[in-house]
């Protein structure tokens, strides 16, 4: 039986998600109409729309849909920068190193096309912004700062930022924090109101901006939404029907929104629980492999305490390529990841690895096992019951790779 | 068998994965990422390492119903295949990428980590055949289509490597024959052009490529008794047997056309001659392999047939094996004198239909030799 352990790439929908899909998607209107049909269509939408707002807190206004969570992290870091250089020269962007790729590439495309500076602060080897240097480049880049953007959860070793000091400093240094959310939605309390509250934030500055997106909840691929608060805001990176605050045009995906407040709605109920039984299950799968196969290093933060996601497992297995590791559990019918990023279906050694200051070939022995909803204990077995044989072999072709160049 | 159809894009490997899965093998698809910054649409004639090719492979792969992977072999082909390119040229010798690819590459790198991932065989779009001699032995031979023959290029691949090969387009009596069953399968690639350019360099200016990577700097064209005849850009540009493309302020003597006969890098010099002077009576060299059973070792000599590009044609040879004070070397003496033979070329040595070895030309005896030179 195929087991799925790459829950952080995309977990499955949710039964009741894709029946609130079907369910809406069948009815008529576009919600920005003024007929009865459109203003069906709007009362879903603003329904989905104030559920979803409710589990990241944030009024319904402030939540704002978008494709996903790299259009959300696009429009806030874009939009936030375009907006705060309308009336002062702030050139800085404040980011770690070990973002997703979502939030550095579009850092570097305002570096090349736009005259910004990215200022980069060094992650800790658990994989978590280093909040002294952080603190020390807000500092350097004094009223230069167009705005700070972190990751709450790191994607790929799973780390949980500390994002209550991260929001004090942004709130100290007077700039706008947006926070990558993706991965950490649905497995740690998202709350931008009480945030705020206690970073002592006001107005649009310190945390303004939250990017989550559905389909890391069980919601539908293809949906995702900005929380912006509502005293801050983003130049807009698309133009047309000025629908969503004028911020995100576009006729608005009401079976797609309907659908992911479902799955917001279930997510939110079940979290305690949820994640409970996940770091149950994730820490016998890492005892498993500790146990079971010699020389290989769990990545990230350690299991015990809150520092790391519940469903995240991270492991270097030395002498492996993760790409052979991969395709053998494949091989047995066990998805995983390597974690990191992919050109023409080749994973790249991972910039969070390396951030965290590990070689290379460490880099490209990494693999990413995350658990979710569907995970199950006989899920975790098979996974255990494979790993070592599959390790044996991905060492042993590891090792093959470099006799080539010894020749 | 557990194969590993080595898939680029092309009509070939859809084609043959496609077959071993028909011949009833467990395959599983691999398109090789050769290039660490792949340009995203295929363009002109360049038959592999976009993002366009990876996805024609994998959408192969789906319709053929197999699993398919990309494995990233980009630093070691850099290091083997691209620099080492480089390198022959800068040494003025005149390299075959693609044979280097297969040597290093698709049959060394990617079939250990195939085979130490569990396959036993690695299939691939060549056309050439494989068989066995009467004592069992596995050999290499020519391609049924002879004008499609791929087996020069795959020459340089020993006994080991050959028992876990597998060409399942070599009986094809044509390319022809390989689209058209490409298309009946519904598979995409089925018109998709040939690939004939060196994957490596973008536009196919292998001159351009090499004058940024190699430095160009001017230097002098000599004739054969050392008088400077002309100037050049940089003398790796230059390949023995080459006419067009020479500055020569000097006449020749008789008013003849004049060939690169030598290209010395050392001095950034380039030594022209009249076309008599390319015909070389002799090659010979001290890297080489045997394709399966190698011949005889002892110096006796014996017939075959030597072939010292991918399209030209063989020729009738007397080849022996000696020892020498350098090593043991493969010499072979053509019947009749060859023409265009540069250093760093691959000699591929035919018994009728079936390769014997080859080896990298790094000596060769001019049929006409010249008293005085320099």
């Amino acid at each position: 039986m195929a087991v799925y352990l790459d829950h952080s790439a995309t977990t499955p929908l949710r039964p009741e998600a894709a029946a609130s899909w079907i369910e809406t998607a069948s009815s008529i209107g576009n919600s920005s109409s003024i007929h009865s049909h459109g203003q069906a269509a709007r009362r879903t939408l603003e329904e989905a729309r104030e559920d979803i707002a409710a589990t990241l807190g944030v009024d319904g206004i402030e939540a704002l849909f978008v494709s996903g969570g790299t259009e959300a992290i696009n429009l806030a870091v874009k939009g936030l920068y375009w907006s705060r250089n309308d009336d002062a020269d702030r050139p800085v962007v404040v980011v770690a190193r070990g973002e997703h790729h979502a939030t550095i590439d579009a850092i570097d495309w305002l570096v090349a096309h736009e005259g910004a500076e990215a200022a980069w602060v060094d992650l800790l080897d658990d994989g978590s912004i280093d909040t002294v240097h952080l603190e020390r480049v807000l500092r350097e880049n004094a009223d230069r700062t167009a705005l700070v953007t972190a990751i709450i959860a790191n994607n790929e070793v799973g780390t949980v930022n500390p994002v209550d000091r991260i929001a004090r400093l942004a709130v100290d240094a007077r700039v706008p924090l947006h926070l990558d959310a993706v991965a950490a939605y649905g497995h740690v309390p998202l709350d931008l109101r009480a945030l705020r509250e206690a970073s002592g934030a006001s107005g649009a500055i310190g945390p303004v901006a939250f990017s989550v997106s559905a389909h890391k909840i069980g919601g539908p691929q293809g949906i995702g939404v900005l929380a912006l608060h509502r005293t801050a805001t983003v130049e807009p990176l698309q133009h047309g029907g000025g629908q969503q605050r004028r911020l995100r045009s576009g006729t608005q995906d009401v079976a797609s929104a309907a659908a992911f407040a479902t799955a917001a709605r279930l997510a939110a109920s079940e979290m305690d629980p949820e994640q409970e039984r996940l770091k149950r299950l994730r820490d016998r799968l890492v005892a498993g492999v500790l146990a079971q196969v010699p020389d290989v290093v769990l990545n990230g933060p350690p299991l015990a305490g809150d520092r790391r996601l519940a469903s995240n497992a991270h492991f270097a297995f030395s002498g492996c390529q993760g790409d052979s590791i991969l395709f053998l559990l494949d091989m047995a019918g066990i998805s995983v990841s390597t974690g990191s990023a992919c050109q023409a279906g080749v994973p790249e050694p991972s910039h969070v690895l390396l951030a965290m200051g590990r070689s290379e070939d460490a880099a490209r022995s990494a693999l990413r096992v995350t658990l979710g909803r569907t995970t199950t204990e006989t899920d975790v077995d098979a996974f255990l019951a494979a790993i070592p044989g599959v390790i044996v072999s991905a060492r042993r072709a590891g090792l093959s790779e470099r006799d080539v160049g010894a020749r | 068998m557990k194969v590993l159809a080595a898939m680029s894009g092309g009509v070939d490997s859809a084609v043959a994965a496609a077959r071993a899965v028909d011949a009833g093998h467990d395959v599983v698809g691999v398109h090789l990422a050769l290039s660490r910054m792949p340009g995203t649409l295929r363009t002109g004639s360049r038959g592999c390492c976009t993002i366009e090719d990876s996805m024609d492979a994998q959408r192969a792969a789906n319709l053929i119903g197999i699993p398919y992977y990309v494995w990233d072999f980009s630093e070691r082909f850099k290091l083997d295949v691209v620099d080492d390119f480089v390198a022959e040229y800068s040494a003025g010798r005149t390299p075959n990428p693609c044979m280097r690819c297969n040597e290093k590459i698709k049959f060394a790198a990617l079939l250990e980590k195939a085979v130490d991932l569990g396959f036993d065989a690695v299939a691939t779009g060549h056309y050439a055949r494989l068989d066995r001699s009467s004592s069992g032995s596995i050999e290499l031979h020519r391609a049924s289509d002879e004008a499609k023959d791929q087996s020069y290029v795959l020459g340089v691949l020993t006994r080991e490597q050959l028992e876990h090969s597998m060409f399942p387009l070599g009986e094809t009596p044509s390319k022809a024959v390989v689209r058209a069953e490409a298309a009946a399968r519904g598979l995409s690639v089925a018109s998709k052009p040939d690939s004939h350019d060196i994957c490596f360099i973008p536009d196919g200016d292998t001159r351009g490529w090499l004058a940024e990577r190699v430095g160009a700097e001017t230097g002098s064209i000599l004739d054969r008794e050392g008088r400077v005849v002309g100037d050049h850009d940089g003398a790796h540009a230059f390949t023995v047997g080459q006419r067009r493309g020479l500055r020569l302020g000097v006449p020749a003597d008789d008013g003849k056309p004049r060939f690169v006969l030598e290209v010395r890098p050392k001095t950034n010099e380039v030594v022209v001659g009249p076309k008599e002077a390319l015909a070389i009576a002799e090659i010979a060299g001290h890297r080489f392999t045997w394709a399966g059973d190698p011949a005889d070792e002892t110096g006796e000599p014996f017939r075959c047939d030597v072939q010292i590009r991918a399209h030209a044609d063989p020729v009738p040879a007397e080849a022996r094996v000696v020892q020498g004070s350098g090593g043991v070397e493969f010499v072979v003496v053509p019947d009749v004198p060859l023409d265009g033979v540069a250093p760093g070329q691959t000699a591929v040595v035919y018994l009728g239909t079936r390769v014997l070895g080859q080896f990298t030309i790094d000596r060769t005896v001019s049929a006409v030799p010249v008293a005085a030179v320099g």
